[in-house]
């Protein structure tokens, strides 16, 4: 931006505290189950207990004469209220999408699924009448196991999917054959990228009020995508889409199990218009735990191809994904969301990708932190050890070898994808340097040497990622049903404050501060003086959201697009009020100069005022000082770093200690350091989660035995070290802000660093993998499988 | 129904509950003091942690009933009466503590209450300290520094001196 005064200190680069955080810290703020309406009834789900059972009878009759109950019913009675919940990804022409109606009505499919609704005056009245609830139903044979599911004779989730199979797909790169046909060395292994629970820390919550004289609907949803549950619950329940103003108050995380389209959105809506009155509902943890979507779930079967000096010619990947017993939103498209990323920074000729999704018995999967590239930057750095393994090379020698040297962008991947900008070389180098890296190489050797029970462990992931979804041209190409842009308003008020008004939807990630931010730059006021209004379909009606670390890199972008029409019509307005063209002025922290007159001025805050009173305005010109503007980026934007992990593994208890953890992140251009560094923070947590501690459990029978967080291993304060992490920075040259995005590269990066680390400790015991989560007894299950063959 | 008098936030109430109503949904519902919040059904969250005679508990795990007779304070009930921010609560600000902010409450509460058992707390003393306090968003790196920050600011005016001194 160049609208700063000589001397004047951006914004952008500030390390802003956040304007959000004084209603959070002090308890004023506005969770969705916070509101409270009069004449608000509240809604219970009677959930099934059985993972696969056809419904034989679900009677609600003496529920709905409990005290305090003014409605129940069934799936049955409310079928013709709404249809399907959609899939917004077609992701391959032979792709099955079942019907999935908010309650079911022929069979359940999963633990949690929901066959009847109560509604009462109160939460405990709701729940108490749940009880009489008459569900009868016949157990049928659960599909729990991807690949028994696709084997001929298996019971069917849904009866006309054949052999469970949701879709195939299959993408080629290059000539793999040929490359494995030249390669010295191959390395096969099979992954399972574990199935995760995302816990955002707020339950998910529903309010729907109506407009009876009207026939309008207030839905307040804790989601990170009010525009898409707007345009989805119109379609569902057959509402007007101007009729449904979606509100997204306070949000209490995401990570991707809120960018969905919720059955309980679609039955408070139905439940309000049926009833006249406002409904709440508001999920418990346990409900969370099996109502909400689930994340990765992936088979991950991989073969790289390379030369004995560790060139790498070539990576076949056949994915099998398991879609549980659903397709929400976006379901089909996660596994592939990182078709692009499994080549990772490295440069090779050929590259084959299939994917099979599968259906299951089990809670659907969907978009869960990173989406798809976690689960590919997993197997890629997890391979590349494998290989330097087996090449006796340091791994992160091989990785020098094969990456994209800094000089050499942009450049045009195996997979036809173009990376602007970036520097593997730096970003390593430091995190050597900040771990200490050739020094507990050494300290490394003397414990194996001596053959210390505690063994060190050293894991490195350089990792890159996509961000800034995305493209509308790509989105409609791969079968998505929405575009990618984004929007945004920027309005100078009469008084000299400015509203910034964005399409996207924050949920932690600190939007209010980093976009006044942008705005300040832009147009020259105080940080102080901009507020930016977001989540309401009635006040941002044009917006797509906030996911896949695209709010930045394009709603950001749309602010910057926005200012830069609001400058350009003040100027015209003080060209007119300085009686000179405007080509004669500069702008400069918010000011107004006639070049060479640097008496003549006038404030971008002054004109704001003029043109609100428009008394004299150039011809033509519409008062007010604001404009819109939507942006659709061209491509994405290529974030990387290195990660070091360093832990010790007990090898006589198999516990694993993580003991430093480096992580050195190019987001390029730095916007506010202190909320980029707290991204990380939590980003690495969870992919340190999967790696170490989590993992959704199922019984043989379907039930799902992690089903509380006393059993799923959120990690605590205890459980984790403090990180280091610092930067590099080489701007993304796709955007004028230089920026990439950082949401989701904490857990991109840090799950293969880690048990990359776990590994290595035991590399020398002949370990070469430990199945996530790296708990105690995995570890000491791969060192008892390894026994007999050492290396 | 069990009469119960209980102070919120310096307010005394009189009301008529269930048994089986926990306290923390009687401070949601007919306290009004929605800034503390549910997060789990297992009390292993936190989020819903207040103070019970300037004890930490996590209201989801007292009954309402056993609140008789008691002082409550919540997140709510921090600031001084001029709405300065309680030094803790500074602290997160300036930390960058809190993401999306729905642990906050709890973390704060706990923190709080792990200061006046510990007032000079190790990195590790802070980190087993807030053991039952769950949060998703921030990696509790910050967490931790804002604790050890308040806990070296001690009173609001030293947190308020000591405003720039956290690295970003």
């Amino acid at each position: 931006m160049t609208t700063l005064a000589e001397g004047a200190v951006p914004e952008v680069g500030q390390a802003r505290r956040r304007s959000e955080d004084a209603h959070l810290l002090t308890g004023q703020t506005r969770w969705t189950d916070n509101i409270t309406l009069p004449g608000m009834l509240h809604l219970a789900v009677l959930r099934s207990p059985v993972a696969h059972a056809r419904i034989t009878r679900v009677d609600v009759t003496e529920a709905g004469s409990r005290p305090g109950v003014a409605g129940a019913f069934s799936g049955a009675d409310l079928a013709d209220d709404w249809g399907s919940l959609p899939t917004a990804w077609t992701v391959s022409e032979d792709m099955k999408s079942p019907p999935h109606l908010p309650l079911a009505t022929d069979k359940v499919r999963f633990v949690g699924d929901g066959v009847a609704v109560v509604a009462a005056t109160s939460r405990e009245a709701a729940v108490d009448a749940l009880e009489a609830v008459q569900f009868d139903f016949e157990v049928l044979d659960p599909v729990l196991d991807m690949e028994a599911a696709m084997t001929d004779g298996s019971p069917l989730v849904h009866d006309d999917v054949p052999a469970n199979r949701c879709f195939t797909f299959s993408e080629s790169h290059g000539d793999y054959a040929a490359a494995r046909g030249r390669a010295e060395v191959v390395v096969n292994r099979r992954y399972l990228n574990q199935r995760l629970i995302p816990n955002a820390m707020e339950p998910r919550s529903v309010v729907v009020e109506p407009h009876r004289a009207t026939e309008e609907y207030t839905i307040w949803s804790s989601t990170q995508v009010p525009h898409f549950v707007q345009i989805f619950m119109a379609l569902v329940a057959g509402i007007p889409q101007q009729s449904i103003r979606v509100i997204a108050p306070d949000v209490g995380g995401g990570f991707g199990s809120k960018l969905d389209v919720y059955a309980e959105e679609a039955i408070g809506l139905v439940l309000a218009k049926k009833l006249g009155v406002p409904v709440k509902w508001t999920e418990t943890r346990s409900e969370n735990y099996q109502a909400t979507i689930h994340g990765r779930d992936l088979i991950q079967d991989v073969e790289i191809a390379a030369m004995r000096d560790g060139t790498v010619l070539g990576l076949k990947v056949d994915l099998t994904a398991a879609m549980g017993a659903y397709l929400q939103l976006l379901t089909p498209s996660i596994p592939l969301l990182g078709r692009y990323m499994y080549p990772g920074i490295y440069k090779f000729e050929a590259h084959d990708l299939t994917c099979t999704g599968v259906f299951t018995n089990k809670t659907p999967t969907d978009a869960y932190r990173g989406a798809g590239r976690p689960e590919a930057t997993y197997v890629i750095e997890r391979i590349m050890d494998e290989l330097a393994a087996e090449l006796s090379m340091d791994p992160i020698e091989l990785r020098r070898k094969s990456w994209i040297a800094h000089d050499e962008f942009p450049y045009t991947t195996v997979c036809g994808l173009e990376y602007d900008s970036g520097n593997y070389e730096a970003a390593t180098d430091r995190a050597m340097e900040l771990l200490g890296y050739d020094g507990l190489r050494r300290e490394q050797q003397e414990r194996r040497d001596r053959d210390d029970p505690v063994q060190i462990g050293i894991g490195v992931s350089t990792y890159t990622e996509m961000c800034g979804l995305a493209p509308s041209r790509w989105l409609g190409k791969t079968g998505y049903v929405a575009g990618g842009w984004e929007a945004a308003t920027v309005r100078v008020l009469p008084l000299g404050k400015v509203e910034v008004v964005t399409g996207t939807s924050p949920h932690g990630q600190g939007h209010q501060t980093t976009f006044a931010q942008i705005a300040a730059d832009a147009l020259g006021v105080a940080f102080d003086d901009v507020i930016v209004v977001h989540g309401d379909t009635r006040t941002a009606p044009l917006g797509l959201d906030t996911y896949g670390s695209r709010s930045l890199a394009v709603g950001g972008m749309a602010i910057v697009k926005a200012s830069g029409k609001v400058v350009e019509k003040a100027r015209a307005l003080a060209a007119h009020q300085l009686e000179c063209d405007p080509s004669d002025l500069e702008f400069s922290a918010g000011t107004f100069t006639v070049r060479g007159s640097p008496e003549s001025s006038k404030t971008i805050q002054e004109l704001a005022f003029a043109s609100f009173t428009a008394h004299s305005l150039p011809d033509g010109a519409d008062p007010v000082l604001t404009a819109d503007a939507i942006v659709d980026p061209e491509t994405f934007s290529f974030p990387h770093g290195t990660h070091l992990a360093h832990v010790e593994v007990d090898t006589e208890t198999g516990a694993v200690a993580l003991k430093q953890y480096v992580a050195v992140d190019d987001v390029g251009k730095v916007v506010n350091p202190l909320v980029v560094e707290g991204q990380v923070h939590g980003g690495v947590t969870q992919g340190i989660a999967q790696a170490l501690f989590e993992g959704a459990v199922y019984d043989a029978e379907g039930n799902l035995v992690t089903g509380t967080m006393v059993d799923y291993l959120v990690p605590s304060a205890a459980d984790l070290p403090s990180f280091t992490t610092d930067r590099t920075e080489t701007p993304s040259t796709t955007n004028p802000l230089g920026v990439k995005g950082v949401g989701e590269a904490g857990t991109i990066a840090s799950t293969p660093a880690v048990v990359n680390a776990v590994v290595d400790a035991l590399r020398p015991r002949g370990v070469n993998d430990v199945e996530m989560p790296c708990t105690p007894l995995h570890v000491w299950q791969a060192m008892e499988a390894a026994k007999g063959e050492p290396r | 129904m069990a009469r119960i008098s209980v102070s919120v936030d310096g307010i005394r109430h009189e009301d008529d509950v269930e048994p089986r109503v926990l306290l923390v949904h009687y401070l949601r519902d007919r306290a009004g003091k929605v800034g503390t919040v549910v997060g789990c059904d297992t009390t292993n969250c936190g989020a819903c942690t207040v103070l019970m005679d300037g004890m930490s508990v996590k209201s989801c795990s007292v009954l309402a009933v056993q609140a008789d007779g008691c002082e409550i304070t919540t997140v709510e009930g921090l600031a001084g009466d001029d709405g300065a921010l309680h030094p803790m609560q500074q602290a997160f600000h300036e930390c960058h503590a809190l993401q999306c902010g729905f642990c906050t409450p709890g973390m704060i509460m706990a923190a709080i209450d792990l200061l006046s058992n510990n007032p000079d707390p190790s990195e590790q003393e802070i980190r087993e300290g807030l053991e039952g306090n769950l949060c998703r968003c921030t990696g509790y790196q910050n967490i931790v520094r804002a604790v050890a920050q308040a806990a070296k600011a001690g009173t609001p005016d030293a947190a308020a001196a000591s405003r720039e001194e956290v690295p970003a």
